[in-house]
């Protein structure tokens, strides 16, 4: 298999495909790359560094706020806002990890803190006036590429596609760099890290800190495709899960990983929908696709611990 | 080079360790024996930054370690080994190394090489490609080793590296460290088993209950009454004299 070959056939696969098929599915590969993009933000964290985190939204949801905020309510240009939002979501990142591992916090303790993060934003959110509330914020529809809305969703596919396949190349720039072996010798065994010279607290406070400004810049990304936030979107549990599932399914910790996933899931979820449309028996089930990605994630854990793009790699000590 | 001075360490009301003092000088491959539950490993522990002693002080080539994080210990020249071996498990041997190696180098390729010259001098080159996980014990005790080394220490810290291995493997890695010594690195080795050290070390310390109860050469310590009584109880010295 030659690897930088395929991907560049996937990548000009990626570009051509939005020009052969109607808007529907133009917009469904803008999810599938849309999803990538946020499932590698947890990635860095959670697969390469081994801090699985339950409660990611709250960095895309700071960013989508963020942005959102000065752009409504102080007139920024949402261009310039996006920065803003991922330095705002770095600087959630770096409060968390450092609150979190100044306290010793390690796996599912961990993962529950996050997830407490997430709710307590979720519940600001609602509760304070700069936010609106639970009424949510509405941007002003004016669709021009320097007011980052676009009319044809071709471009906005262009560029979900481009932040997937920059975070393709950071997760890729991690497996061949100092930063990143130290994040999988953090992930592997902390102890054996600490006695190899690894400051361990700084590692992990940098990943999260990487972590949360990408995952603050799909927020914004997704402020600006939908024009609408309210707490729930922004905060709300699903999108936590949906990032840590694109990782574990693809296979976390790899570079490919939240892209397969994402795929995956997307195939699964428009399928499913078109089932439960079909088959009577299954209109019911609601929605249905959260049933299959129940199944899928028990066997992915107890069949394929490496995800998906554990099928793929050449087992070395089975050589 | 290393200078221990009366170095405490307890757990509740246990003294795992109480008043040790002990040096190392440059060059010497230095032994600390005693029986199971000594206080050896807490020792380690404590002058590594793993355990931050109540009392006492740690030096390092005239610096002051006492309690520092392991991280700067190790950036100060010197590292340790785990006796329940630690591998990075879902990592290649060849990784592995290179997390220590790229404690100097940050240049990816640099620290591959490194690994690689490293895993020839410990006698692992044929294995670079396994997993941390598939190595058999005598392999992780190996890669142990290699990891530290590969950090460039100045003084190594290995813990029981020959315990759970068979004869030959002792041999052979008894060979891999008197290589490492002949390089320059200082070597302070823990060992249950006192054959081992007799081999390697010029000089032993005996730790009985967390007290250093003797100090000097193989020869002299496998003689000492109080050795022989720390390892096989009251008055077996008289006995094994009579």
């Amino acid at each position: 298999m030659n690897r930088p070959l395929l991907c560049l056939a996937g990548l000009g696969l990626a570009i051509v495909y939005p020009l052969a098929v109607p808007n529907y599915f133009v917009n469904i590969g803008m999810l599938v790359l849309f999803t990538a993009f946020i499932g590698q933000s947890w990635n860095l964290a959670g697969g390469f560094a081994g801090q699985t985190s339950f409660g990611h939204v709250v960095f895309f949801g700071t960013g989508a706020y963020t942005s959102t905020i000065l752009q409504v309510t102080y007139g920024w240009n949402p261009w310039l806002a996006w920065p803003v939002a991922m330095i705002a979501g770095a600087a959630v990142g770096w409060m968390i990890a450092v609150l979190s591992f100044r306290a010793g916090l390690r796996g599912s303790y961990f993962a529950l803190i996050t997830l407490a993060f997430a709710e307590v934003f979720r519940i600001l959110a609602n509760s304070v006036s700069f936010t609106r509330g639970g009424l949510g914020m509405l941007i002003k529809a004016d669709q021009r590429p320097l007011n980052f809305q676009f009319k044809d969703p071709i471009w906005v596919y262009y560029l979900a596609l481009a932040l997937c396949v920059v975070s393709i190349l950071i997760a890729w720039q991690l497996t061949r760099s100092r930063f990143g072996a130290r994040l999988i010798a953090v992930r592997e065994n902390e102890d054996a890290a600490r006695a190899l010279g690894i400051d361990v607290f700084a590692e992990k406070v940098k990943v999260l800190t990487l972590s949360g400004a990408m995952c603050a810049a799909g927020g914004t990304f997704y402020a600006q495709k939908y024009l609408y936030i309210d707490p729930n979107i922004a905060f709300g549990v699903d999108k936590s899960v949906e990032m840590l599932l694109v990782s574990m399914v693809g296979g976390a910790g790899t570079t490919f990983g939240p892209l397969i996933g994402s795929l995956a899931l997307t195939a699964i979820n428009e399928v499913t929908r078109s089932l439960a449309s079909v088959v009577p028996a299954l209109k019911n089930v609601q929605p249905l696709s959260l049933v299959v990605y129940g199944i899928m994630l028990v066997l992915i854990v107890a069949r394929l611990p490496d995800g998906l793009m554990g099928m793929f790699r050449r087992r070395p000590h089975h050589a | 080079m290393l200078e221990v001075r009366d170095l405490s360490k307890s757990f509740g009301g246990l003294k795992a360790v109480d008043h040790a003092t002990f040096d190392v000088r440059q060059g010497e491959i230095v032994g600390l024996i005693g029986p199971n539950g000594a206080g050896k490993t807490t020792l380690f522990a404590a002058i590594a930054g793993f355990h931050k002693p109540e009392a006492g002080r740690v030096t390092f080539e005239g610096r002051d370690i006492t309690g520092l994080a392991p991280h700067k210990i190790c950036g100060a020249g010197m590292v340790r080994t785990f006796q329940i071996t630690q591998p990075f498990a879902k990592i290649s041997v060849r990784e592995n190394i290179m997390v220590g190696a790229y404690f100097h180098t940050a240049d990816w390729r640099v620290a591959a090489r490194e690994a690689e010259a490293v895993a020839r001098a410990v006698g692992m080159e044929g294995q670079l490609d396994q997993r941390g996980a598939d190595l058999t014990v005598a392999g992780r005790k190996r890669l142990e080793l290699a990891r530290a080394l590969a950090t460039h220490p100045r003084l190594l810290l290995l813990d029981e590296v020959m315990a759970g291995l068979n004869p030959t493997e002792i041999l052979d890695i008894v060979e891999v460290i008197k290589r490492i010594r002949e390089t320059g690195i200082t070597i302070l080795l823990i060992e249950h088993v006192m054959q081992a050290v007799t081999s390697l070390a010029g000089r032993v310390y005996v730790l009985n209950q967390g007290r250093m109860i003797a100090e000097g050469t193989p020869a002299a310590i496998a003689e000492d009454p109080q050795v022989i009584e720390a390892y096989l109880g009251h008055g077996a010295a008289g006995a094994l004299r009579a």
